[in-house]
């Protein structure tokens, strides 16, 4: 049996000192995902650096009136902050469009960020896996695949980022900042997530011992007109088959500013820099929609098993940029889940 | 939701009142023990290894690391576990040889002080194989195809009557399509999980979580080489099987195994991801259904024929053309199914085995029957209702479908008429409804019970029944209250121990009626006791003991017997995304008397729910260079949630039926599950004109198919 050390820091640095950069130190946040990965084998680390007691647990207004979030707030609080149902309604819906309700109690800002691909090859430690295992293969290529990757992916990992919450934040451009073993800095949250290349085992840009202690959003201004659709197989506690983060601001029938990303699609949240540059200036109809997603979608490689992401990615993207330009569009959209 | 109503008023009440769930405060307190939760003394836990490959061999087993580990005791293998006896099972001689014949098969079992240790030594087993090419896939590609042989239960060669080929090429409406449903897994809540342990005296006691420990005591007997007297095996709580405990499982021999070897009490729980390998599944099948009518929708010709498989380990097979014998009146009609072994896990029983699989092929291709005729669905149904069974030629000693879908018609405001597919609209959701009907044998077995009477006015009944989620503590204490026209509270239920009167498992939807036939016979028993009982009791009171082998054979044969049911599903598609989410679900049923309308609501709509599941979410994906199921948790294994199932409704009709057992119950565990994937799917047709064959019915299914305006 693996015994491992237990740390409960107050401060960033303590922890960041305490994790000191080891291989197989861990930050446990919410550990609604690395507690199963240890059970499941796939990890087993020998320190855990509990950062759920630092004082990362606050959601702040920012002096630009944007919004400094704790690493350590809860989803569900986060999703329930009336100034992110009012200014950034994708990040709500996105928040609550994910998992259940137990585990958006546990589960924390900076975890869900860091949290690892549900790739059934990943999580299995009797099979290969490049990402768990760097150069042992990688048998979803060929195998199950459903849920995997059309965009980004490469030879050695197809694997996709589950989060949902994710896509909100690289849509929003929000900024990571890190407390890191030589100081801190921020990452820009559409730079945090790699794709897989050569090196699938790093789903980050993060380096060991770095800390995620905060989220910054800024004052983005069409973000009030912002939506989040998800498509998945279950009306609840499933992970998305696609999705989409949109915002949208129209003026006499032109686009003027958009955001747009994508998920379930890629290793990393995908912001849709492609379609984005098409639209600005662009007609704000269904057409001109569907032609700048296309777009993006063009690098679209999809496998055996996954082609319906791309119809799926473009329907919901129409829809939801639709929506968001039509007048009866309220800010938050239509919620297209069940009440809970 | 709606309470369950039934055109007359139920005759659920009993000298008490309320029926309410006998052990229900136990389990919510949680004071209700499960297997994994008896902790004899010095108690050991063991963790299975399994097989990394499909078919082969071990060459090496080296356990040096693994008895190295802290609290590691022992490592049981091939090659020092105890030699076992010949069962017909052949997924029960575990670590008996070297042979693979399946991935997940066990080849190990560590045994340690803690459940970590046992883990932790578990995996520090290094195991080498000689790999074999394995065949995992059924079809073209099957090596065997050429050779699959029928393995009809009843029919060796396949079951016909009259010229299908001949009546299906003259109909003036013809159906022609081929159905496919994946592999299946039960996943009941509690994993399979025993508790074994042998006295210093040499008997060997078992806390199995089973659906049946009369069974299990039975195969240990034989496994084990002992008489049945020394073994005790008991499942006093179970929480959920659907068929996945109905037989004795590998888990309940490797802990009696391990306790033997260590001389300690062992448990072993079996960890989510490997239940899939080892405890049955619902194999794939691919059915083909040929439906031959007159124009005005009668059928001429019925032919189902399914391609299904077994494991090299095992014979089971997926029996899912039999409701086709008896669903509907057809002068020609055939059935079959045809399978070959592959190198897979065992498939075994889950809910409503044959049934359920068959049911969805039938009742899709009825409703493509109804659309090509030009029918109201329900309509065509009953036009084709046969007045005596078409497979045995006997009455049916009660069939009410027609009645069902009648009612359930009404109740749920079906729109008559033909279909007309992709006419209902709200927003971007396209909406339909669909119907089907259900069916399931209502077969009983023989039981013993014993009762007792205390001066107090106390009443035990004794027999060793299996509630494992159903109730039935419950409406087996209902009915001696009822007989003894004593309170409730005064009947005491003792069930759940082989040390009990022998009893039929909890399966096939038998148990209500072949455990409540020896109860209430019993009950009779002790009752005729009491009133001609004169002065003082003994100690030991009044005791009575009763067995219904010659009642249940005194049954008439000149009767069909089988439950039936009609539901209705209302379903929305969204025409962006392709999603299908079930709005309202209602059955109606005719499954003779009810006993209990709580227990019995919780198994029809249980049942249903189960059925809308399978429609529109579960599946187990063969990998096939692995050769297992790649979905093995409940993250990646969809089963509905809540949300899934906003509006479910059952109701029955008030069936008598006097030629079944004294108490005219028909059993209802498996009804409910029957057919429902079918009314799903045939509402999905009905939303979007798209017929969907394959289930489950997914985004993939739909997407590219529905005009999107």
């Amino acid at each position: 049996m693996k015994a491992f050390r237990y740390e409960r820091p107050t401060q960033a640095g303590a922890a960041v000192a305490a994790h000191g950069g080891a291989p197989d130190a861990r930050y446990l946040g919410g550990g609604t995902n690395l507690v199963d990965l240890m059970k499941l084998g796939v990890e087993s680390p020998g320190l855990l650096v509990d950062v759920s007691g630092l004082p990362h647990g606050l959601i702040e207004t920012t002096a630009d009136g944007g919004l400094r979030i704790g690493a350590a707030v809860r989803n569900s609080d986060l999703a329930a902050d009336p100034r992110v149902r009012a200014r950034y309604p994708v990040l709500s819906q996105a928040l609550l469009a994910g998992a259940s309700g137990q585990l958006r109690n546990a589960a924390t800002v900076g975890g869900n960020l860091l949290q690892r691909t549900r790739c059934l090859y990943f999580q299995d430690v009797g099979k290969p896996c490049n990402k768990r295992e760097p150069g042992s293969g990688c048998p979803a290529r060929e195998g199950v695949h459903r849920d995997l990757a059309i965009l980004g992916a490469s030879p050695h990992c197809v694997a996709t980022h589950p989060s949902d919450m994710a896509v909100a934040l690289a849509a929003l451009e929000a900024a990571v900042l890190v407390h890191g073993r030589h100081g801190t800095r921020t990452v820009p949250l559409t730079e945090l997530h790699r794709l897989p290349g050569n090196h699938p085992e790093r789903d980050t840009v993060l380096e060991p011992g770095d800390l995620i202690t905060h989220i910054e959003l800024g004052p983005v201004e069409e973000a009030a007109r912002s939506v989040y659709r998800k498509a998945r197989d279950r009306a609840s506690f499933s992970f998305a088959l696609a999705s989409v983060a949109a915002a949208l601001d129209v003026h006499d029938g032109t686009v003027r500013r958009v955001r747009l990303a994508f998920g379930a699609v890629a290793a990393k949240p995908w912001r849709a820099w492609t379609a984005e540059e098409r639209l600005r200036g662009a007609p704000a109809t269904p057409e001109s929609f569907a032609a700048a997603v296309d777009a993006e979608l063009e690098a679209a490689e999809p496998l055996r098993d996954n082609g319906f992401k791309i119809p799926l990615v473009r329907n919901l993207a129409v829809r939801a940029l639709t929506d968001l330009a039509s007048e009866r569009s309220s800010a938050g959209g239509r919620d297209p889940e069940p009440s809970r | 939701m709606n309470c369950p109503t039934s055109p007359t008023p139920q005759r659920t009440t009993t000298a008490t009142g309320a029926p309410v769930r006998a052990e229900g405060r136990d389990k919510v307190t949680g004071a209700a023990r499960y297997a994994a939760e008896y902790a004899p003394d010095a108690r050991l836990y063991a963790c299975p290894v399994p097989a990394a490959i499909a078919r082969g061999k071990i060459v090496a087993i080296d356990c040096g690391r693994a008895l190295a580990e802290p609290g590691a005791l022992a490592v049981l293998t091939h090659e020092n576990a105890p030699r076992l006896g010949e069962t017909g099972d052949r997924t029960l001689a575990v670590l008996q040889s070297p042979w693979i014949a399946h991935r997940g098969q066990y080849v190990a079992l560590a045994v340690a002080e803690s459940l970590e240790a046992a883990r932790a030594a578990a995996t520090a087993v290094r195991v080498e194989y000689a790999p074999e090419h394995h065949q995992v896939l059924p079809g073209p590609d099957h090596p065997d195809s050429s050779v699959l042989e029928e393995a009809d239960d009843d029919a060796p060669e396949g079951w016909q009557r009259g010229d299908v080929d001949r009546a299906h090429a003259a109909a003036e409406v013809r159906v022609d399509a081929v159905y496919r449903i994946p592999a299946l897994h039960n996943h009941p809540m509690e994993p399979h999980a025993a508790t074994a342990l042998w006295t210093d005296g040499g008997r060997l006691v078992v806390h199995d979580s089973s659906q049946g420990a009369g069974w299990v005591r039975q195969t240990l007997s034989e496994l084990f080489e002992m008489d049945r007297d020394r073994i005790t095996v008991v499942s006093e709580h179970v929480g959920g099987g659907f068929g996945s405990k109905g037989t004795t499982r590998p888990h309940a021999v490797l802990a009696a195994m391990a306790a033997r070897h260590v001389g300690r009490p062992v448990t072993l729980a079996l960890p989510r991801n490997q239940m899939a390998a080892v405890v049955g599944y619902r194999a794939a099948t691919e059915q083909h259904v040929r439906i031959g009518a007159t124009a005005d929708g009668r059928i001429s010709a019925l032919a189902h024929e399914v391609v299904s498989y077994h494991s090299t380990i095992g014979d089971f097979v997926e029996q899912a053309a039999k409701p086709a014998r008896s669903m509907y009146a057809s002068p020609h009609s055939r059935t079959s199914h045809r399978v070959g072994p592959l190198d897979v896990p065992p498939p075994s029983w889950m809910r409503a085995p044959g049934e359920c699989s068959g049911m969805f092929a039938l009742e899709s291709a009825m409703d493509e029957l109804a659309v090509a005729c030009g029918l109201d669905p329900v309509e065509l149904r009953i036009r084709n209702e046969p007045d005596r069974d078409p497979a045995s030629g006997l009455p049916y000693s009660s069939r009410h479908l027609v009645e069902c879908l009648r009612e359930g018609a009404r109740r749920f405001g079906w729109t008559a008429g033909p279909r007309r597919p992709g006419t209902r609209t709200e927003g971007r959701l396209l909406i339909g409804t669909g119907v089907a009907a259900s069916t399931y044998p209502a077969d009983v077995e023989p039981s013993e019970a014993e009762a007792h009477a205390d001066a107090s006015g106390n009443v035990r009944i004794l027999l060793n029944a299996t509630d494992i989620g159903t109730g039935a503590r419950t409406v087996l204490a209902q009915i001696a209250a009822d007989v003894l026209d004593v309170p409730l509270d005064r009947v005491r239920i003792e069930i759940g121990s082989s040390d009990l009167p022998y009893a039929p498992i909890a399966g096939g939807s038998t148990g209500t009626a072949s455990w409540g036939w020896a109860v209430h016979k019993a009950a009779v028993a002790l009752a005729a006791q009491l009133a001609d009982h004169q002065g003082r009791f003994l100690a030991g009171g009044l005791r009575v003991s009763v067995n219904t082998e010659d009642d249940v054979a005194a049954r008439s044969a000149q009767y069909a017997r089988r439950s039936f049911g009609a539901q209705f599903a209302e379903v929305q598609v969204d025409r962006d995304t392709g999603e299908t989410r079930l709005r309202r679900l209602l059955g109606v049923f005719a499954a003779g008397r009810i006993l209990n309308a709580r227990t019995a609501r919780s198994q029809f709509i249980g049942g249903m729910t189960m059925g809308a599941s399978m429609a529109l979410l579960e599946h187990s994906t063969m990998d096939p260079a692995f050769g297992d199921h790649a979905e093995r948790d409940l993250a990646s294994y969809h089963v509905a949630v809540a949300a899934d199932v906003p509006d479910i409704q059952a109701y029955w009709i008030e069936e008598e039926d006097p030629h079944l057992n004294p108490l005219g119950v028909k059993g209802i565990g498996e009804i409910g599950i029957v057919g429902t994937a079918a009314a799903v799917a045939n509402a999905v047709y009905d939303a979007t004109g798209v017929r969907v064959r394959t289930l489950p019915i997914r985004v993939e299914s739909l997407l590219t198919r529905i005009d999107a305006p």
